[in-house]
């Protein structure tokens, strides 16, 4: 359960104040598959930034199932990435040189979690990204990008996170991999009931989501539900 | 982060660039090695000259005539070579001052020594029976100088194992040594004992000699009452400086003068200032060795850098995923420590197998302690953490968000 209340965030450059995000208000309920879209430059960047717990809001409140995390310090934002947000990249950001499980039980190590669970959980969450199983010991360097882009999901997915934030996750993929990949990301809401934000600027994208946040110079511009 | 990650995750990383972190390990080893290996050798000639000083007898105190002189004064004129001190001054040191053991007094001089046809230049000492416990010379054939022998002033000599070489051929048996007759300026001496090899080399070869009775040597080499050393052995270390003091006050009565017109030395002054000049010498080399250190500490430095530069973007993604900044801290501090760690324990080995080297083919005393070993540790322990910390602390700090985009 996400709740924005009256979300700033400005930029001081010399003493001139600029305006990223102006007072925005919206909420997100569990299980909800939404996308945030708009142009380049609009902020819908810096506002996933807020949404991901890796920066705070200049001003307003924003609640994370129920707690405001907008005046938390590093280390206890840190913690809520670790244990309640999952990030998903468009340049996939794999540890090189490291094997697939290792990659995906990343967070677990973080979160200190007793090795010996760690590979089972790293399993579970590679599996529902939909990897074969015979990838799984492979370096992530020896992955095609949409491989690479499942095993990402799957880290993301690893901690049981209550949102899962999806950065232009087709965005270096062919089109016919970004459906594969957007289809998982629809998988995963439907039958697993993970929360999922779909951050693009590309409108087809974007559909495939339930419900479209439109974004335009820091302010929503519309907020529906897509059709499907 | 646990522990056991934290290894694993330092672990993985240095291999992940094994030619990077063994040349930056190979410079740590290089440095740690040096040290060691330096200061093996500095501590080895300490030990040796402490141990050719106590060869030559122990609580040894030693008085030549002439007075001492400062620093910077030439020290070796007048010393030795002004009569001041007589045999007398040696029987009133014996009988008048507690605490003295023995005394020896004693006067040398090179001359040019003869036996069947053979010669050799050697330093002739004349000495009394005393002189063998005093100066820690042992006889090992025959016997030493007896002190009836030089009351009686017997024409008689014990020899040293070089000079018997030189005069009699390389290890000549003792019977076909002893009884056989010698010629000192025109004087047949027979010989009564070859003593035992003490070793030393140079100017300092103390078995290149050859002792007679000292009255003999007065009567007949140097003239006169004059002796050119008093040994005396105190009873114990304790008493050392007492009666040091005592001889000296006695000496001065004696002389009938105020300021001394001979000095005195005991063997502990002689110990300190051989030690204080040998640990100069092992700071010195110590110290230039630790540049070498310092050199690999930088290379440490310059990788880790260049490492936290190169994996920024991986830095990023660990925050994103939930690591803490002391979790970043601790990894990169880690990989520092870790490559001072592994090249401290090559460079205690190579320095090790250096020191043998250089002991076992130049013949040069090394001594690897504890000590040398456990600084070297330490140190290269506290250069991973010098040198590691400001890189580790560069990459705790970064943003994530630029480091996401870091390209």
């Amino acid at each position: 359960m996400i709740e924005c209340n009256n979300i700033t965030k400005s930029y001081f450059n010399e003493n001139e104040e600029t305006q990223v995000l102006k007072k925005l208000n919206f909420s997100i309920r569990d299980g909800e598959f939404v996308a945030i879209t708009g142009p380049s430059g609009s902020g819908k960047s810096t506002l996933m930034h807020i949404l991901g717990a890796l920066d705070t809001p200049t001003s307003g409140e924003y609640k994370l199932d129920g707690r405001n995390i907008a005046d938390f310090t590093d280390d206890e934002l840190a913690d809520i990435r670790n244990k309640k947000i999952g990030f998903v990249f468009q340049s996939f950001n794999l540890l090189a040189r490291t094997s697939v499980l290792k990659n995906v039980m990343l967070p677990l190590v973080y979160a200190e979690f007793p090795r010996s669970k760690r590979e089972q959980i790293a399993r579970d969450a590679l599996a529902r990204s939909g990897l074969s199983e015979e990838h799984y010991n492979k370096m992530s360097n020896q992955l095609s990008g949409g491989q690479m882009q499942r095993v990402a999901i799957a880290r993301a997915l690893v901690n049981n996170p209550s949102l899962i934030l999806a950065d232009e996750p087709t965005g270096n993929l062919d089109t016919k991999t970004g459906e594969i990949v957007l289809k998982t990301f629809e998988d995963l809401n439907r039958k697993h009931h993970h929360t999922i934000i779909l951050i693009t600027h590309e409108m087809d994208v974007a559909e495939h989501a339930d419900r479209l946040i439109l974004i335009r110079d820091g302010v929503i511009i519309n907020d529906y539900k897509t059709k499907k | 982060m646990k522990i056991v990650d934290l290894f694993e995750e330092i672990w993985l990383a240095l291999l992940s660039n094994k030619a990077r972190s063994g040349l930056t390990i190979l410079g740590i080893v290089i440095g740690i090695g040096s040290v060691i290996a330096m200061i093996s050798i500095g501590q080895g000639s300490q030990k040796s000259i402490q141990s050719s000083i106590q060869s030559l007898g122990s609580n040894l105190i030693l008085i030549t005539p002439g007075a001492q002189r400062g620093v910077g004064m030439q020290v070796s004129q007048g010393r030795g070579s002004s009569q001041t001190l007589k045999k007398d001054d040696a029987d009133a040191i014996l009988s008048g001052i507690a605490g003295v053991k023995s005394v020896s007094p004693e006067v040398s001089g090179r001359y040019q020594v003869t036996a069947k046809g053979t010669n050799t230049n050697t330093s002739v000492n004349g000495v009394v029976a005393a002189y063998s416990t005093v100066r820690n010379v042992n006889v090992e054939f025959g016997s030493f100088l007896t002190d009836q022998q030089v009351k009686n002033m017997s024409k008689v000599a014990v020899i040293g194992p070089s000079t018997r070489d030189d005069l009699f051929g390389e290890g000549a048996s003792y019977s076909d040594v002893i009884g056989q007759t010698i010629r000192i300026k025109n004087i047949n001496f027979t010989v009564i004992g070859i003593t035992e090899e003490k070793g030393g080399t140079g100017f300092n070869n103390q078995d290149d000699v050859i002792y007679i009775p000292l009255t003999v040597s007065q009567q007949y080499m140097t003239g006169g009452d004059y002796v050119s050393t008093i040994a005396v052995q105190s009873e114990n270390d304790k008493v050392m400086t007492s009666v040091q003091d005592a001889i000296t006050q006695l000496l001065l009565v004696r002389h009938n003068v105020e300021t001394a017109d001979f000095s005195i030395m005991n063997q502990a002054d002689i110990v300190a200032t051989a030690s204080s000049v040998t640990s100069t010498f092992t700071v010195l080399l110590g110290s230039v060795a630790g540049i070498s250190l310092v050199v690999g500490g930088i290379g440490i430095m310059n990788m880790m850098l260049t490492t936290v530069t190169e994996r920024t973007r991986e830095i990023g993604l660990r925050k994103a995923v939930g690591a803490k900044r002391k979790d970043i801290n601790f990894q990169f501090l880690g990989e520092a420590i870790m490559l001072t760690f592994i090249g401290g324990i090559l460079g205690i080995v190579l320095g090790w197998i250096a020191s043998f080297i250089v002991s076992h083919f130049f013949s040069i005393a090394t001594d690897v302690s504890m000590f040398s070993i456990i600084l070297s540790f330490g140190v290269s322990g506290a250069i991973g953490i010098i040198f590691g910390y400001y890189p580790a602390s560069r990459a705790s700090k970064l943003n994530p968000i630029e480091a996401l985009r870091y390209e």
